[in-house]
């Protein structure tokens, strides 16, 4: 569904089927449009064949990295004699990305039931949701959910009256862009800083607590009653034929110079160019789009020739020079000035950098600086020069991605709108702003 | 240990053999190669935060930390290649685009390792341009001042106060580059094992009150020793500056305190500087103390006790070797040997086994206490009128005093005059144990050598060059040019230091025999 508009009749509505439907909130309307019927036929499972079925549909990680869910599953041992974790990460703060708001505010129990499956699947007792501090009424919902889950006997310690205890915990964030970065959460979670560990040991091994841990996606979980519901196949036909990388549905959240901004559920592989003219509506009368940033600010910035010829999965992001990330679709018209867009997100890493490592705390604050010196008509030269290597060494040398995602739009900013960074400097202004004045 | 599976890898070139588990950083140290770090502390959890000990690890794709990255068989590390160095430069260049840059102004100059790494790798110029980011500096508490323009948030502090010292009162507050140390609210570093967060800062952030610009690192000299203040016996350094003691810091020992020294330790050195010392031996004259040349004075000690019982008085402050050849004076006149210590409060430091500041204050309990002196608040008491008193640089009570008194001659072998004493007979100064060489046995009965930090005041003599003297005018056989010498006497006559050396026991310190270690020390 195109929520908040109509759904388009080219969407695939799986997770997004019930958003806008009051009734659906509830575990009463719940149950009425097949709500626990997956959960109930799970505990009746197996873990391991649940594992199993994950695995064959190809579902895959929705937070942005898209690690296959049964293989991550998979690394939790059972019998290993410790206590499992299932976290899920609502902790949504990727900039352009509202997709798992939607989910809790809309269908909270499909992610209770995503996550009583997941527990159960890796043999965890005990499942913490992880909510962004701003979310309040994602938050509200989910909790109101969980208290009627927990009455119903959905969950607690006789978990369908199966005798198997699956206990669900919302937690709320403090307001922190890294701790939806998983090993960051897990402080959180324990009270700490949320600060990223190092890896090794991943979050299998030792997680939250020091226990195995496995850290799931909204998205992700939400998908899968769906696919316990109606089997490996159904999903994995959710992709195109020559990429069975990438199946199932996609929640996409549409921002920015665009006709019609929300969410939009498409299948895997589904052609960029008829999404966002068709199904988006085109760019506003009277412009052009200039650039799509597809997954969230942490992806390369696409300029149109990359965007219109893309597909929208895993591997056709990648191939146009970007990546899926966490599908969070931001959308730049002509009448934007790129050194402002870029400059406002390299100012929203150098706020969101937790400090730990010197390149991030350092470079995200550079970054900012030399950009809006740049967009204020104070640059130089030198600085694309500075940039570049102050985002090299951004990359690939710190605990954690913040760094190099901060470098991200930076770098694929320079690459492909090198012209109007020029035009500040040479012109010694904004030529957005000169022309919004004249 | 047997158990325990190597591996092997190359370092930079070289061959290197490490147990499983090694980080990177410690198995090139054991090759000598050092990897630049700066969170990074062997006595620390690791953070793994400052990038800078990035290495190239063959095959892999990215660089890695050395310091969290664990040795692997057949891994292939280059160190100093072109991409592991092109990081540090820019590790570098970060940590100074907000820094002061006022080396000439700041403690830590000449011993700083942003200044060190900077000079070895870093780049000549700085291409940042932006106002840099200005906090105030804050008083720490206790003896810790916090400059955080200088800091480049390693966290060793943080970490030490929280996993070491066990009172986490330090945190990282705020993020990005406004990130700070902050202290919480009401909470002061006055933990007795604070001040190590001088040391184990790498720049000049955390900066000791006590030091402030007292010196520039180069002028310093710095000589091996051992904290004298409890019975621990840490391992220290002494720093001098024109013959003047100006600072205390830790030495590292593995088997006694690790990296770290309390802050009593620290701080308790100005005595060492004392202004009111015994500079000239003295004799009395006409019922009056006169100086006079060490011959004569060693004439006129040694006469007054000949033939006489002697109760010696000695300080749990001197060294083994002085309190040997006071020990032969008790036994050649038939006499005893006393001494009273100083008690106070006893503060652990919880992250390192076996490690605290000691009720007794004082160095050397343990070995007088092994070369026959008798521990006990009353040391005078069984002072009998006809004895001689020789009083070895121990302090007096008033109750002491007023015994002393009675005796029918006190000789002071010493450092300061005690006073309100009628009855010295001579004064033999002797120099303080920053002024000498020597040993200590501390507590766990472990011998540790100190060495001469800063030179003799006036006349004054090494304690085992005087004693010696005064054994040998008494006509002892002693036959001593070195404070070696002496320890090999008391080791020959002392079963529990049979066998040890000088050389033995070297600057890490050697346990006698039968003592027990410390579960987990290392040797």
């Amino acid at each position: 569904m195109g929520y908040p508009h109509a759904p388009h009749p080219r969407e695939t509505l799986v997770l997004s089927k019930y958003f806008g439907d009051r009734e659906a909130i509830g575990l009463d309307g719940w149950r009425k449009r097949g709500g626990y019927v997956a959960l109930e036929k799970a505990l009746a499972m197996a873990p391991a064949d649940i594992v199993g079925i994950v695995k064959d549909s190809g579902l895959r990680g929705r937070g942005g990295a898209g690690f296959p869910t049964g293989l991550k599953w998979s690394f939790m041992k059972p019998g290993d004699g410790k206590p499992h974790y299932l976290c899920c990460n609502a902790d949504e703060s990727e900039p352009g990305t509202f997709k798992d708001r939607e989910i809790m505010r809309w269908t909270p129990h499909a992610l209770i039931e995503g996550c009583a499956i997941g527990s159960y699947a890796i043999g965890a007792e005990t499942c913490y949701i992880y909510i962004r501090g701003e979310f309040t009424e994602p938050l509200e919902r989910m909790e109101a959910a969980v208290r009627e889950a927990r009455a119903a006997g959905i969950i607690g310690p006789n978990a369908m009256g199966t005798g198997k205890r699956i206990d669900v915990w919302v937690h709320k964030g403090a307001g922190a862009y890294i701790c939806g970065e998983e090993t960051a959460m897990m402080n959180s979670l324990e009270g700490k800083r949320g600060n990223p560990r190092i890896k090794p040991p991943f979050p299998a091994v030792a997680g939250v607590f020091g226990q195995p841990t496995t850290i799931n996606n909204v998205e992700t979980l939400a998908a899968v009653p769906h696919i316990l519901n109606n089997g490996a196949d159904w999903y994995k036909n959710f992709s195109r034929p020559d990429n069975p990388k990438s199946t199932g549905t996609k929640l996409w959240s549409v921002c920015g110079n665009v006709a019609r901004p929300g969410n939009y559920e498409v299948v895997m592989g589904f052609p960029f160019k008829d999404f966002l003219y068709d199904l988006c509506g085109g760019p506003p009368p009277g412009r052009k789009f200039k650039a799509v940033i597809p997954g969230g600010s942490s992806v390369p910035i696409m300029n149109m020739e990359e965007a219109e010829t893309a597909l929208m999965d895993y591997e056709g992001m990648v191939v146009k020079g970007s990546m899926l990330g966490s599908a969070g679709c931001i959308v730049i018209d002509d009448a934007q000035c790129m050194v402002k867009q870029i400059a406002r997100l390299a100012r929203f890493y150098a706020h969101e950098s937790c400090a730990q490592c010197t390149q991030c705390r350092e470079g995200t604050a550079w970054t900012t600086k030399i950009m809006e010196r740049i967009e204020a008509g104070e640059g130089t030269m030198a600085d694309f020069d500075t940039l570049l290597e102050i985002g090299e060494n951004m990359t690939g040398k710190t605990i954690c991605v913040l760094s190099d995602s901060c470098a991200v739009p930076v770098i694929s900013g320079i690459q492909k709108w090198r012209d109007e960074f020029e035009a500040h400097i040479t012109g010694k202004r904004c030529p957005f702003r000169a022309a919004a004045a004249a | 240990m047997a158990d325990v599976k190597t591996v092997n890898l190359t370092i930079e070139g070289r061959p290197v053999t490490a147990p499983e588990g090694t980080s990177l950083l410690e198995a090139a140290r054991t090759v000598g190669v050092l990897i630049p770090h700066y969170c990074y502390h062997p006595g620390l959890p690791v953070a793994g935060v400052c990038r800078m000990c990035l290495v190239d690890v063959e095959k892999a794709p990215k660089l890695a930390p050395a310091c969290a990255t664990s040795v692997a068989e057949g891994q292939v590390v280059h160190v100093h290649s072109e991409k592991a160095r092109e990081a540090r430069k820019g590790v570098l260049e970060m940590l100074l685009i907000n820094h002061p840059l006022d080396c000439p102004i700041c403690d830590q100059a000449g011993e700083c390792e942003l200044q060190d790494y900077t000079f070895q790798e870093g780049r000549k110029d700085s291409r940042y341009q932006e106002p840099k980011r200005f906090n105030p500096v804050e008083d720490f508490g206790g003896d810790i001042m916090y400059v955080p323009n200088r800091c480049i948030l390693c966290t060793r502090c943080v970490r030490f106060m929280e996993d070491v010292a066990g009172d986490p009162v330090l945190n990282v507050s705020e993020r990005g580059d406004r990130a700070y140390i902050g202290k919480f609210e009401d909470k002061d570093l006055t933990h007795p094992w604070a001040g190590n967060v001088v040391d184990l800062c790498p720049v000049g952030a955390l900066l000791s009150k006590d030091f402030l610009n007292k010196a520039r690192a180069w002028e310093l000299d710095r000589t091996a020793s051992i904290c004298p203040n409890c019975t621990q016996g840490c391992n220290a350094i002494i720093e001098t500056r024109d013959n003047v003691v100006v600072r205390m810091r830790p030495r590292a020992n593995p088997d006694v305190n690790e990296y770290f020294l309390c802050d009593t330790g620290r701080l308790d050195y100005r005595w060492m500087n004392g202004p009111s010392r015994l500079e000239m031996p003295q004799v009395r004259q006409n019922g009056q103390l006169v100086d006079a040349d060490w011959d004569e004075a060693l004439g006129a000690a040694a006469m007054a006790i000949r033939g006489k019982r002697a109760l010696v008085l000695a300080s749990p402050m001197l060294s083994n070797e002085a309190l040997h050849l006071l020990s032969r004076l008790v036994r050649a006149t038939g006499g005893t040997g006393a001494f009273r210590v100083t008690r106070g409060p006893e503060a652990p430091l919880p992250g390192v086994k076996d490690l605290a500041l000691r009720a007794e204050r004082a160095a050397n309990v343990v070995g007088a206490e092994k070369l026959g002196f008798t521990k006990t608040d009353t040391p005078l008491a069984g002072l009998a009128p006809s004895d001689v008193l020789v009083i070895a640089d121990h302090a007096l009570t008033d109750a002491d005093r007023a015994a002393a008194n009675r005796a029918s001659i006190v000789i002071v072998v010493g450092t300061t005059m005690p006073a309100g004493l009628s009855n010295v007979g001579a004064v033999l100064p002797i120099t303080n144990f920053s002024e000498e060489e020597g040993t200590f046995t501390n507590l766990r009965g472990r011998v540790q050598r100190f060495l001469q930090a800063k030179a003799a005041p006036g006349m004054a003599r090494p304690s085992w060059f005087v004693l010696a003297d005064l054994l040998g005018s008494l006509g002892e056989a002693t036959n001593y040019f070195l404070p070696s010498d002496v320890f090999a006497a008391l080791a020959a006559s002392h079963s529990e230091f049979a066998g040890m050396t000088y050389d033995s026991i070297g600057l890490r310190g050697l346990p006698v025999l039968g003592a027990a270690q410390p579960a987990g020390a290392a040797q």
